[in-house]
């Protein structure tokens, strides 16, 4: 509490990768326009570009490979469902290789069910590498000051998400509290069951009077002041160029090589 | 400044009126030192001042309460307020920005919000980065974060819910200070609700004291109504000062350290003596995680027919070490080990993992009721019913315990603690000091044979510090150990018979370099 | 007021009696946290049923055509309960949309669709809530608002998920499996959720947390 601090606001440690320099409202419009693409197409073409760019871009900014494959584990898990029901109910076209009355195994379900598989990398990427490591008060202040949302709304929305940083200690002692009444030799499921309607119950509580102590520091309007101003800088606006660049050029890409299947 | 015309409020979902017919002129610049017994409406006249009290969803209000001249919910940021329970007052998840919320909300100019923050962090001796995540601080910083907050915003109106209520003594003199640097202009109007009396006579220029059942029991100027209404103020609780203790000293005088060896053939607790060690600690070091001990080597012992008193400042580990003890909490090296009386069988295994029986952190849930029980110091963290009344038959029905039996025992403690009225009440909206109370009562249904207290007394008037007391004594008697975690100076004055002080600031965990805290019996 | 504090004073221009407590109309602090709370928990929820829920969905789905919709209930538990216990315009998609948000923040297969998935969910519900005027919430409601928020679902999927794609038997199929699974795993257990969260006093600071008319 020195003079170092007086009239500075303190930041949580100076920024050593690139991606910490982007504004959060930066790193979510990345993930959004990124969808674009994705959403309108589902071929591989597209899709793959939209990949490659993400993977080649986060790595840029400074994310740890090992670290994001780690965060991309599950993935890797779950992202062969979505391919199978593709191949397997797919709009058949081209050769069939299997016919079971719904279940039409063909050509094209087999290319959509390929696209399918580099699209949910493709969609999950982002919002894991570029999200995973955001504060939730600069993303609230970045919402707020810039997009202009209603105070109201984004600073309750973050005094309720906060209480969740709680839950891990919360659990802990939910767990002691119930070994120290006797309740806590019950089986494995209907212990984890009931402590976890318990960490609910106290989360509302914790919300309710959080929201009271709130009020009682004058919180309520949409007006008011800022201490930390969160600013569009211009390594937003290079990001924000490069990811359009990307978004455009897979669509491009996929219209000349002619493998563009805009849905429906 | 604060007006009330027979003011009064009820809660959603309550028969009895919480604050009834209240009548009460407030100048500016005055400071009021409010008191009253637990239950008696303190907690919820503060809030309705700073217009939180909420709407007609949650309560019934008459009367009229104003400040200058308009309804409080009309009057926001023109009153601080710092709620009873420091835990619920963190917005934010740093420091600096918990700080800088409400002046924000106060739409203070940035550049002037951040000297403002470390001026008022600085007032109240919370010495620590602004960046640190506030769910990283002790109970005590935690509560100086919530004053540093009110006291940043200037406002007019300073209203305190037991700002000292789990403070060291240290602490308490910080947090006094602080305050009346404060309001030492008189700018400020400050009205604060605390038991121990006390520690804001000399700041406060006038004490109302509430009654219990609405109105008002005193009004004037400390010297005077502690005086004059001497009588009065303590049959209904109030900590008068300078009056004696309302327990006699008689009979629990020091003990010596025991030194006999451990009795294996004492099943009955009732002839248990104070040789008996009922749990011992063998290098003991103990924390919340790994990388973090809080004290090391710790060798100490629990007598049975005792009462063993923990002090030491705020964050030291006392309520580590009582978990610890508990069997709720892993050593992270050494052992604590139970009396041969007091150790389960050792044939019963759970399915999860076996039992040893001399350590407590192996037993069974339903072992443990009967032999350690505790007593958290979030009272909020205990509570696993709905009502009152089940919250203390929960662990008898645990035990497989008659209901006929349940209910007579479920009775006589709800008597004993003041808590009848409230059966069917749901524990979460108690008082602070009837939840305080309660939580003491699960454990006593139980009757372990070694009771674990962390701070059972904060938040109590003189008369329910003494029923707590008599209980804790009347445990003692029938030969259980009693350990007691408590900064509170009247408490030690009558139980401290065996006593452990940890030593040691909360801030020096992995060091290496500095000597790490130790356990002594200074007596 | 303003000389102590150095607070630009504010002044609302209305000219009602001042003596009396300020109305607030629409949303209060403790829903905006509360339903903030609620969103983060559910979230976590669908993180678990990603896994669970997501298997399930695999093997129905592979075995059988549109069936793997049963299991998509989970999901759609936010829009009901927000909107049961909340009771206000726009609770039942806000405490989806934050629910989706989280799921999606802690690494899901759909990325940042989920939030828009979340968004549809969410909207199916609310309608329910909307038609009613936010005055009804009995049990058919919220069985009502949880075949709602599958329908939500399901033009979500045929919309921008490709499901276009898909043969009109799987789609039907699909729907009905959605509408079945809403009603159930979000419209009952939301229902049941909230009772039992009312019955442990968590709730008192809202209408939906009054149990009964008994005073204690
Ligand atoms: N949220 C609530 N809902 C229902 N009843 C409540 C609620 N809060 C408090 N009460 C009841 O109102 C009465 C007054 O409580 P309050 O907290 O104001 O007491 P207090 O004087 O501050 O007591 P203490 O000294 O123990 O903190 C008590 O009987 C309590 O049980
Ligand atoms: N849940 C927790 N997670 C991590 N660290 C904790 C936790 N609770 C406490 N600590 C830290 O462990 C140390 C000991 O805490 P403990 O609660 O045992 O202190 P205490 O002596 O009981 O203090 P007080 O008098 O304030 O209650 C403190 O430095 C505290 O910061
Ligand atoms: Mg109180
Ligand atoms: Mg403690």
């Amino acid at each position: 509490m020195t003079s170092a601090h007086v009239g500075l606001a303190p930041s949580q440690s100076p920024p050593t990768r690139l991606l910490d320099r982007l504004n959060p409202l930066t790193r979510v419009a990345i993930g959004l326009v990124m969808l674009v693409p994705l959403v309108i197409t589902i071929d591989w073409l597209s899709a793959a570009i939209v990949l490659l760019g993400e993977l080649l871009g986060v790595l840029l900014l400074g994310v740890k490979l090992p670290q994001l494959l780690r965060r991309l584990l599950p993935i890797f898990l779950v992202a062969p469902i979505g391919a199978l029901s593709m191949a397997l109910y797919g709009k058949p076209g081209g050769r069939v290789h299997l016919d079971w009355g719904v279940i039409v195994v063909s050509d094209q379900s087999l290319a959509l069910a390929g696209a399918v598989l580099v699209r949910v990398f493709a969609l999950a990427l982002p919002a894991i590498a570029l999200m995973g490591s955001l504060d939730p008060t600069d993303l609230a202040d970045a919402l707020a000051q810039i997009l202009k949302l209603p105070a109201r709304f984004v600073l309750g929305t973050l005094a309720g998400v906060r209480m969740v940083g709680l839950f891990v200690d919360d659990w802990r002692a939910l767990g002691q509290a119930r070994r120290a009444r006797g309740l806590g030799d019950q089986g494995r499921l209907r212990r984890w069951a009931s402590m976890a309607f318990g960490l609910l119950v106290q989360a509302l509580r914790r919300g309710t009077s959080l929201a009271t102590s709130m009020e009682a520091r004058g919180f309520g309007g949409n007006q008011r002041t800022w201490a930390r101003s969160s600013r569009l800088t211009g390594a937003d606006a290079i990001a924000m160029l490069v990811t359009l660049l990307l978004a455009a050029g897979a669509v491009m890409a996929a219209i000349v090589f002619d493998t563009l299947w805009i849905t429906g | 400044m604060i007006t009330a015309e027979s003011w009064g409020w009820r809660h959603a979902g309550r028969k009895a009126w919480a604050v009834r017919n209240l009548d009460l002129t407030i100048d500016p610049g005055e400071r009021v030192l409010l008191l009253g017994a637990s239950g008696s409406g303190k907690s919820t006249r503060l809030p309705a001042l700073a217009g939180v009290l909420g709407s007609a969803d949650e309560g019934e209000s008459t009367g009229t309460m104003l400040v200058k001249g308009k309804h409080p919910t009309r009057q926001k940021g023109l009153v601080a307020l710092v709620q009873q329970d420091p835990e619920a007052a963190v917005v934010l998840h740093r420091v600096g920005d918990d700080v800088a919320f409400g002046l924000e909300n106060l739409q203070v100019p940035p550049d002037q919000i951040w000297p403002r923050v470390s001026e008022s962090l600085e007032a109240v001796g919370l010495d620590v980065a602004l960046n640190r995540p506030t769910s990283a601080l002790s109970g005590g910083q935690k509560q100086r974060l919530a004053l540093a907050g009110a006291i940043a915003m200037h406002a007019e109106v300073l209203l305190l819910d037991e700002p000292t209520a789990n403070l060291d003594p240290e602490g308490i003199d910080e947090v006094r200070g602080a305050v009346g640097r404060l309001v030492a202009d008189r700018r400020t109007t400050l009205i604060v609700v605390e038991h121990r009396v006390q520690v804001w006579a000399d700041l406060v220029d006038r004490v109302v004291v509430l009654a219990r059942d609405g109105g008002l029991l005193a009004d004037g100027p400390p010297l005077e109504v502690f005086h004059r209404h001497r009588d009065a103020l303590l049959e209904a609780g109030v900590w008068v000062p300078g009056a004696p203790l309302p327990v006699d000293g008689d009979g629990f005088v020091p003990r010596d350290h025991p030194t006999a060896p451990d009795s294996a053939d004492f099943a009955d607790p009732v002839a248990r003596n104070h040789h008996e060690r009922l749990l011992t600690t063998a290098d003991l070091t103990i924390g919340r995680h790994a990388q973090h001990p809080v004290q090391r080597h710790l060798d100490l012992t629990i007598p049975a027919a005792t009462s063993t008193v923990v002090t030491g400042p705020n964050g030291v580990g006392k309520s580590t070490l009582a978990l610890t003890l508990a069997g709720l909490l892993e050593p992270l090296s050494g052992e604590v080990i139970a009396a041969p009386a007091i150790r389960p069988p050792a044939a019963r295994r759970s399915l999860m993992r076996r039992v040893s029986p001399p350590h407590p952190i192996t037993w069974r849930s339903r072992d443990l009721l009967t032999r350690i029980g505790t007593v958290f110091q979030q009272p909020e963290h205990q509570f696993v019913a709905a009502t009152v009344a089940d919250e203390i038959a929960v662990g008898l029905r645990a035990l497989g315990t008659p209901t006929a039996e349940v209910t007579a025992r479920t009775d006589e403690l709800l008597e004993v603690l003041h808590l009848t009225r409230l059966a069917r009440a749901n524990p979460f909206t108690l008082s602070g000091g009837e939840k305080r109370r309660l939580s003491v009562g699960t454990v006593l249904a139980t009757q372990p044979a070694v009771i674990l207290l962390d701070e059972p007394t904060f938040g109590q008037d003189r008369n329910t510090w003494a029923e707590l007391v008599r209980l804790v004594r009347a445990s003692v008697d029938e030969g259980r150990a009693v350990v007691s975690v408590t900064h509170d100076q009247a408490y030690l004055s009558v139980l401290a018979q065996h006593r452990i002080a940890l030593t040691g600031g909360p801030d020096r965990h992995d060091d290496e370099a500095t000597t790490p805290g130790r356990a002594g019996a200074p007596r | 007021m303003a000389t102590t504090n150095g607070v630009r004073a504010v002044h609302t221009t209305d000219h009602t009696d001042e003596t009396t407590p300020a109305t607030h109309k629409g949303w209060r602090v403790v829903d905006i946290v509360v339903a903030a709370v609620l969103g983060v928990a559910i979230g976590l929820i669908f993180w678990g049923w990603n896994y669970v829920g997501g298997s399930l969905f695999a093997t129905l789905d592979a075995a059988t055509p549109g069936i793997g919709g049963l299991v998509v209930g989970v999901w759609l538990l936010g829009g009901v309960l927000g909107g049961l216990i909340i009771r206000k315009p726009g609770a039942a998609i806000l405490v989806e949309v934050i629910a989706a948000i989280v799921s999606a923040l802690i690494g899901n297969q759909w990325g940042w669709t989920t939030v828009i998935s979340g968004l549809f969910q969410g909207l199916g519900a609310e309608l329910i809530f909307l038609a009613l005027l936010y005055r009804r919430f009995t049990l058919p409601v919220a069985l009502a608002a949880g075949a709602a928020a599958g329908v939500g679902a399901w033009f979500n999927e045929f919309l921008l998920f490709g499901n276009r794609a898909k043969s009109a038997a799987f789609n039907s199929i699909y729907l009905g499996c959605l509408i079945v699974s809403g009603a159930l795993l979000a419209g009952l257990v939301g229902w049941l959720l909230t009772k039992a969260l009312a019955g442990t006093g968590a709730l008192n600071r809202f209408a939906s947390g009054r149990t009964s008319d008994d005073l204690v």
